[in-house]
């Protein structure tokens, strides 16, 4: 059977990687999470992108009735302390584990390391070239896929 | 931490919605049981109102939907959202943006709403669109809402798959005429003309029901025209009544609906059942390659090659 034919066969039944790109809080600046959320689908995943001033109840309201693979939480209003750790709780007391949890934005380097404490496998700067986040996505899934 | 489809299953009959979740993704890949679990979740669908919600890109049907999902939730109806937006065809990865106009809908319990994208399929919906419509039928939804990708040309998927089917225009789209040309207004149960507020609004009423009148076919259902203002929620009571007032129609020939709608389910399947099994035997049949190479040569038509070769594959000479 020639190569072509089992390509499109199979191209319909290729897992995708599912990502909710958020952005919690009140900030109203989404470029940067924008920005993200096309790279991520020109690489070639299927992103859920929630928009402005959502919750962390939304956001993980929809993460798992999305059952996405990673989510990207940006952050660009100052309250990442806050915010971050109190998503990252929710996904854990709903049994969203398994989920990969980064995120981007602006996040002063002091605090990415008691991010990554309390479960933000990696924050992204402002600037980071959008393939460093697609690779680093690709390379560390939790779920198999 | 796998947990197997006919777990998941009794998950999504247990109403867990975390079960819902992950067997709709396992359905969307195909995973090894999914078939199964499909096959015994049938039995427990049937009860919800199905609404097929189309229409050209713009129009505003995912915030048209937010509003009606709210609508029926004040009658503690529990309700179900499927939104398909299109994979692209090149890096196959797809922006799902409808759930924006819809996320405060998230914290409410009584809602579901899950995003899909096509991967490659045309028509407005995806391969396993009615699969997944079945778990949040057997889930407990009683109206479920399927969102298209609407872009106005093929829109008979939804028609097999939805009870209701509602057309969402809006002025000014610039698209009123490819939407009489595409035969839509045949499929459409009801019309709405959204962002009634703008300035063409009459404009775009007034072609709809020319549209309408043009149709010289006797219907027992005329679609109804309804304007509305979303983003304001105003004439969504309105709409609400028509989709009412068309299930009750429905109720009333029943039967009929229904069986169609299996005979479609049931050709379908077996259209995918038969496709894999020939394309089984076809990889290790060598008159299989002969005759590709024969109409690459222009030697063969591949029109008369498929009745030969349908007609071996039948058993007949």
């Amino acid at each position: 059977m020639s190569e072509t034919t089992l390509k499109v066969r199979s191209a319909g039944a290729e897992r995708r990687i599912r990502a909710l790109v958020a952005k919690p809080g009140l900030n109203s600046h989404d470029r940067g999470a924008k920005v993200i959320a096309r790279a991520l689908r020109d690489s070639g995943m299927e992103v859920i992108y929630t928009g402005l001033r959502q919750t962390p109840e939304q956001i993980v309201e929809a993460a798992m009735q999305e059952d996405v693979d990673v989510l990207c939480l940006s952050i660009l209003s100052g309250a990442h302390m806050t915010l971050l750790p109190e998503i990252v709780g929710l996904m854990k007391r709903r049994s969203l584990d398994d989920v990969l949890v980064i995120a981007g934005g602006i996040i002063p380097d002091e605090d990415i390391s008691k991010l990554k404490e309390i479960g933000i496998a990696e924050v992204f700067g402002p600037g980071t070239p959008t393939h460093v986040t697609v690779d680093y996505i690709k390379s560390n899934l939790r779920r198999k896929l | 931490m796998g947990f197997s489809a006919r777990d998941l299953v009794q998950g999504v009959l247990k109403r867990d919605r975390r079960s819902v979740a992950r067997l709709m993704t396992a359905i969307e890949n195909e995973d090894p049981e999914s078939r199964a679990a499909v096959s015994e979740l049938y039995s427990h669908t049937g009860n919800a109102y199905t609404v097929g919600v189309t229409g050209p890109p713009g129009s505003g049907k995912s915030t048209l939907i937010g509003q009606l999902a709210k609508q029926y939730r004040k009658h503690e109806k529990k309700v179900g959202i499927i939104a398909v937006d299109p994979s692209s065809p090149f890096t196959g990865g797809a922006l799902l943006g409808d759930r924006i106009r819809m996320q405060e809908l998230s914290t409410d319990e009584g809602v579901f709403v899950r995003s899909m994208a096509t991967r490659g399929s045309l028509g407005g919906l995806a391969r396993s669109t009615s699969e997944l419509v079945n778990v949040l039928d057997a889930f407990g939804c009683d109206i479920i809402f399927v969102e298209t990708v609407g872009a106005g040309q093929s829109e008979v998927d939804v028609m097999r798959l939805a009870d209701t089917v509602v057309l969402v225009m809006a002025p000014g789209l610039g698209d009123d005429i490819q939407a009489i040309k595409a035969g839509i207004m045949e499929i459409s149960d009801i019309i709405v003309v959204n962002k009634a507020d703008r300035e063409n609004a009459e404009r775009t009423m007034l072609e709809i029901t020319s549209a309408l009148e043009l149709d010289t076919e006797q219907k027992k259902w005329m679609p109804p025209i309804v304007k509305t203002i979303a983003t304001s929620n105003e004439g969504t009571e309105k709409l609400v009544e028509r989709l009412e007032e068309h299930k009750r129609f429905l109720k009333e020939a029943g039967i009929e609906r229904r069986k169609i709608k299996g005979e479609i389910q049931l050709l379908e399947a077996l259209k995918v059942r038969l496709a894999e099994t020939v394309m089984a035997d076809l990889r290790n049949d060598p008159d299989f390659e002969n005759m590709i190479e024969k109409i690459a040569r222009r030697e063969l038509n591949p029109y008369e090659a498929a009745i030969t070769l349908a007609n071996k594959i039948v058993g007949k000479t």
